[in-house]
């Protein structure tokens, strides 16, 4: 392996690898990468599922070996570890920004307890007009990281990508 | 020892495995959209931790086993879930209470396995925990929402726990593999858990104005391999492809 490579060239090439199922964030900015490695004759990618049933991780694990593969690595190994858990904490600012740009409400505060019944979310700033007169229509939404909120003010519906 | 592991790994496997596939089959039928994609998210959560814990028994069996040769090749006699999570699905009254007396169960279970002394457990317990929690607000949320709601939806609840309360019992009926766990420190204090469900149950049942059942009769067997003939009908359409066509690949 050329020895001249830093972990922040391999870092570099893997921001250039997006999330399926929101692709205006890196996987750098989801935060699912945990480490590089550089081993004698492997690089090794250790990377963290969102949640255990997002289809989007199979996806991703193909992704980051064809980028390395192209920008010349040959022995790639991703693992995947499961602790410790990811959490929303881990969004860059700079993913912040780009779900917001992209409408899609960030997560506000950080991951808690979701134990209260009936307790939600609130003030959830609207992504179109940043009104945080806004209201939770379902804890669930189009993808597993997402719940569905709507505008009072503005009437328009969108995703907020819910602490986790 | 290992045995007892390896069937441990089923075990929790196949109850979300089972319960997972169960609420796929809501997927286009759900009383309204947003809980229609809340039951397909819950699948997906489900579906997933089945995967990991999969993952993990077919290291241990070797012999080229995988995740899939695991969902999609054992027949029934073979599947170690609990009956509750094969039981059909009903009305929606039925599928929630079916889920909320699994989640209320599932919760102090993950707690417990979040302090195993197998790491891989522990974490996999830890990565799960977030998605339960999330699940057992949900449920808990909608048995308040139809006990507490109008009569016919009273009336749905009431008779979806006439059925399914006589499942409840097999959960803490530990079978030897468990037992195995418990004292080898994979499963951690275990004996607690029915005391902290049937507290967990009766404080939402309270609120929902639901009455806990006396104590019954209760069905057993799934951790044994004796099925309700509910697990056939789902296996025979979960496994058709792979066992028609085998090997095939997305
Ligand atoms: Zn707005």
């Amino acid at each position: 392996m050329n020895t001249t490579i830093s972990k922040e060239d391999i870092y570099a090439i893997l921001e250039q690898v997006s999330d399926p199922e929101v692709p205006v964030l890196s996987i750098i900015d989801l935060g699912v990468i945990r480490d590089v490695v550089l081993h004698e004759d492997t690089l090794e990618v250790v990377i963290t599922p969102t949640y255990t049933g997002c289809p989007a991780m199979d996806m991703i694990e193909v992704n980051i070996k064809a980028i390395l593969q192209e920008n010349g690595f040959d022995n790639i190994k991703v693992t995947t570890i499961l602790s410790p858990a990811w959490t929303t904490d881990w969004l860059s600012e700079a993913g912040k920004q780009k779900l917001l740009d992209y409408g899609i409400a960030p997560p506000q505060g950080s991951s808690k307890s979701k134990r209260a019944l009936f307790s939600e979310e609130t003030g959830i700033a609207c992504p179109q007009c940043r009104s945080t007169h806004t209201e939770m229509i379902s804890q669930f939404g189009s993808t597993a990281c997402k719940s569905q909120y709507k505008c009072l003010d503005c009437k328009e519906p969108f995703d907020y990508f819910k602490c986790h | 020892m290992q045995d007892h592991l390896y069937n441990f790994l089923l075990y929790l496997g196949d109850n979300a495995l089972i319960l997972g596939h169960r609420l796929s089959e809501w997927c286009g039928h759900g009383p309204v959209l947003e809980q229609d994609m809340a039951l397909t998210n819950i699948a997906l959560d489900l579906v997933g931790q089945s995967r990991n814990i999969f993952q993990l028994a077919a290291k241990m069996q070797g012999e080229g086993a995988t995740e899939d040769t695991l969902a999609y090749l054992r027949d029934a006699t073979a599947y170690k879930n609990i009956l509750l999570v094969e039981q059909k699905n009903g009305d929606f009254a039925k599928t929630i209470l079916r889920q909320f007396f699994y989640d209320a169960f599932n919760y102090p279970c993950y707690q417990r396995l979040m302090q195993s002394s197998n790491k891989d457990i522990a974490a996999f317990a830890e990565k799960s925990m977030k998605e339960i929690t999330y699940h057992l607000k949900w449920s808990s949320e909608w048995v308040i929402r139809l006990g507490d709601g109008t009569e016919e939806s009273l009336r749905r609840i009431n008779e979806a726990l006439e059925d399914l309360w006589p499942y409840t019992g097999e959960m803490f009926k530990y079978a030897d593999f468990e037992i195995a766990m418990t004292e080898s420190g994979v499963f951690p204090d275990a004996a607690g858990i029915e005391a902290e469900w049937e507290q967990e149950v009766k404080n939402i049942f309270a609120q929902a104005g639901l009455e806990l059942p006396e104590k019954a009769w209760m069905h057993d067997g799934g951790k044994h391999g004796r099925h309700s003939e509910h697990l056939g009908y789902i296996l025979a359409e979960m496994q058709f492809l792979q066992r028609a066509y085998p090997g095939q690949k997305w």
